[in-house]
């Protein structure tokens, strides 16, 4: 047994305020969601229910039934997952043609790939609007995924490559010496291979694409399409009073995000780490 | 060249006519043409025709035509005066922005390496704390957001204000988002709350990659742990540095849901950000081809700071 020297309780001390600050927000926005009716301001911040009585999954009730959130959470997991496989497909073969294939303009193409990352999102999001609008893509899925799919080829295109690069040739040359083709190589040596860079884009890309919110304001016009982000910033707006119906609507956002953390939490910190992933 | 290609286009492929070159090139085309179809569709047109915007009176509506007005968007933005007074509130919104950088950066950065250094000196629990502190970085913007809006609430039993008072930092409540100034501190905590622990994150898996062979070669000639910390660990972690704060200057930069979910801009603009700003201008008011202009200035100063970016890395990029 080590024994704690001051130093180091002075350390966990130091970091627990910070661990408390981190936390309590949180702790104050569940406990909020478990009272019935909480729309007057409390005398005293709530961080911990009263009592084991006092909990109550009302406003949970009310915000899956009576404000549709089930329904919204159905179309997030749709839109979320779609993107997601789809942008997976596109970007490992765009990838793949990267890595290991030559032809006329590759360079070129891949500058073009590198200079649109350096382009912040907002730039396009007007034009992209006019460009759903001429092809009659306003107010649908296929509108809003294409945009997230396409946002992603430039980005995962880049970080894919690299990953597929250091896979040895030597495993592909044995596929071409029988008689297999390039997309065997794809699909049999390529993709096996990378799956853990696999995993750790397709969570970058679930949980990025679930709590997006500007491109599905822009392009979801209709009150029975909205994906779980956008009825969330309009049931704020809508009913802003009613903080414990809000709060249950925001964990019901939350929860799978956690969940997805708490499994892959070593991707997340070795993704945060290595590859220097996007600020969120 | 060519007599080769030939030579080898009989084999292992012996049926096309094709050479080699042009197969590879064809099934080249095979994987990437789907993901550059979309990318030119989605992404290279809409950058382009962003720009061309810019310069034009644009009308969504097909019927009415869009016409050339020169730099009328941008004279409109940086030049007092006119029918429609919007460059107040485009300098506000520049100045609202340039503020949350300058004073919400410095705050994550400093804490956050702070932190990830006191973490690193933990002899256990090194994962209990960067689990704890990275849970703001992975929630959310839009639930934090809101979240931020209830503890900074104008009564008494509000978490911050029920903090101070009890602190007795405060003698009665305060309105937050009565004017500016508060309800900008409510803006840059959160934005500050939520990015410390992706600095955390960043610096501690950063001092987990520094060459351990360092150390011991310093060690074998006597430094100790002071001289350890201040030669070794902060001269090599400043390599990073440099990319932290880019991503941080860049997030900044970005800032909208805080804003528009917090204050939408209020009281009377004084609060609003470019991009809550450029939002607003295109979607509310379908003014595109102003908001165009806005986007346009954004990017460029986006741009001035990756390519100063680019140029300061490679000058001070330590190998190791």
């Amino acid at each position: 047994m080590k024994k704690y020297s001051i130093g180091q309780i002075f350390l966990h001390l130091f970091l627990l305020m910070f661990v408390i600050a981190a936390i309590i927000p949180f702790l104050n926005m569940i406990t909020v969601s478990l009272i019935p009716n909480s729309y007057i301001l409390p005398t005293k911040p709530q961080i911990l229910p009263e009592s084991f009585k006092a909990i109550s999954f009302v406003n949970y009730k009310k915000v899956w039934g009576r404000e549709s959130f089930g329904r919204y959470f159905l179309n997030s997991v749709f839109v979320s997952s779609m993107a997601t496989i789809l942008t997976m497909f596109v970007s490992t073969l765009s990838a793949y043609g990267f890595a290991r294939l030559n032809f006329k303009g590759k360079k070129i193409i891949f500058n073009l790939y590198v200079f649109s990352l350096m382009m912040p999102a907002v730039l396009a999001i007007i034009s992209q609007f006019t460009v759903l609008q001429k092809l009659k893509l306003i107010n649908t899925y296929t509108g809003l995924i294409l945009l997230y799919v396409s946002g992603g080829v430039a980005g995962n295109t880049f970080f894919l490559k690299g990953f597929f690069e250091t896979i040895p040739k030597e495993l592909e040359e044995s596929v071409i010496m029988d008689g297999g083709s390039r997309w065997t190589i794809y699909r049999h040596i390529i993709l096996p291979l990378s799956k853990p860079a696999l995993g750790t884009l397709a969570i970058g890309v679930f949980t990025g694409t679930w709590m997006e919110v500007f491109t599905a304001l822009v392009v979801l016009t209709s009150k029975s399409k909205r994906t779980l982000p956008i009825a969330m910033k309009l049931l704020q707006n809508g009913r802003a009073t009613e903080w414990g119906l809000i709060f249950a609507g925001s964990i019901i956002v939350l929860i799978p995000i956690l969940i997805i953390f708490i499994i892959f939490n070593k991707q997340f910190i070795k993704r945060s780490g290595a590859e220097g992933a996007v600020k969120g | 060249m060519e007599k080769a290609a030939l030579i080898k286009a009989k084999n292992p492929y012996p049926k096309k006519k094709l050479s080699k070159k042009q197969r590879e090139a064809l099934e080249a085309w095979g994987f990437i043409g789907v993901g550059f179809l979309l990318f030119v569709v989605f992404m290279l047109y809409p950058l382009i025709k962003n720009f061309i915007i810019a310069f034009m009176n644009y009308s969504i509506n097909p019927n009415k035509p869009s016409t050339f007005v020169g730099l009328a968007n941008f004279k409109r933005a940086f030049v007092s005066g006119g029918i429609l007074e919007e460059s107040q509130k485009f300098y506000l919104a520049l100045k609202n922005t340039f503020l949350a950088v300058l004073v919400t950066v410095p705050f994550q950065w400093f804490i956050g390496i702070i932190i990830a250094i006191a973490i690193d000196s933990l002899r256990r629990f090194k994962l209990f704390y960067r689990f704890m502190l990275y849970i703001p970085v992975i929630s959310d913007w839009l639930v934090v957001a809101i979240l931020f809006k209830y503890l900074f609430q104008p009564t008494s039993g509000s978490l911050v204000n029920a903090f101070l008072l009890k602190l007795n930092l405060i003698s009665k409540p305060i309105g937050w988002f009565e004017n500016a100034g508060t309800a900008n501190i409510v803006i840059w905590s959160l934005c500050i709350w939520k990015g410390i622990g992706w600095v955390m994150m960043m610096y501690t898996a950063a001092l987990q990659d520094l060459p351990k062979s360092l150390y011991e070669a310093a060690m074998v000639d006597g430094a100790n742990k002071k001289q350890l910390f201040y030669k070794i660990t902060l001269p090599l972690l400043s390599s990073r540095t440099y990319f932290i704060i880019i991503s941080l200057i860049i997030g900044a930069f970005n800032i909208l849901l805080q804003v528009m979910l917090i204050t939408n801009g209020g009281p009377l603009g004084q609060t609003d950000v470019l991009l809550n700003y450029m939002y607003n201008k295109a979607f509310t008011s379908f003014d595109f081809g102003y908001a165009a202009a806005i986007s346009l200035i954004m990017g460029s100063i986006l741009i001035t700071i990756s390519v100063l970016q680019n140029k300061i890395t490679k000058k001070t990029e330590i190998e190791f």
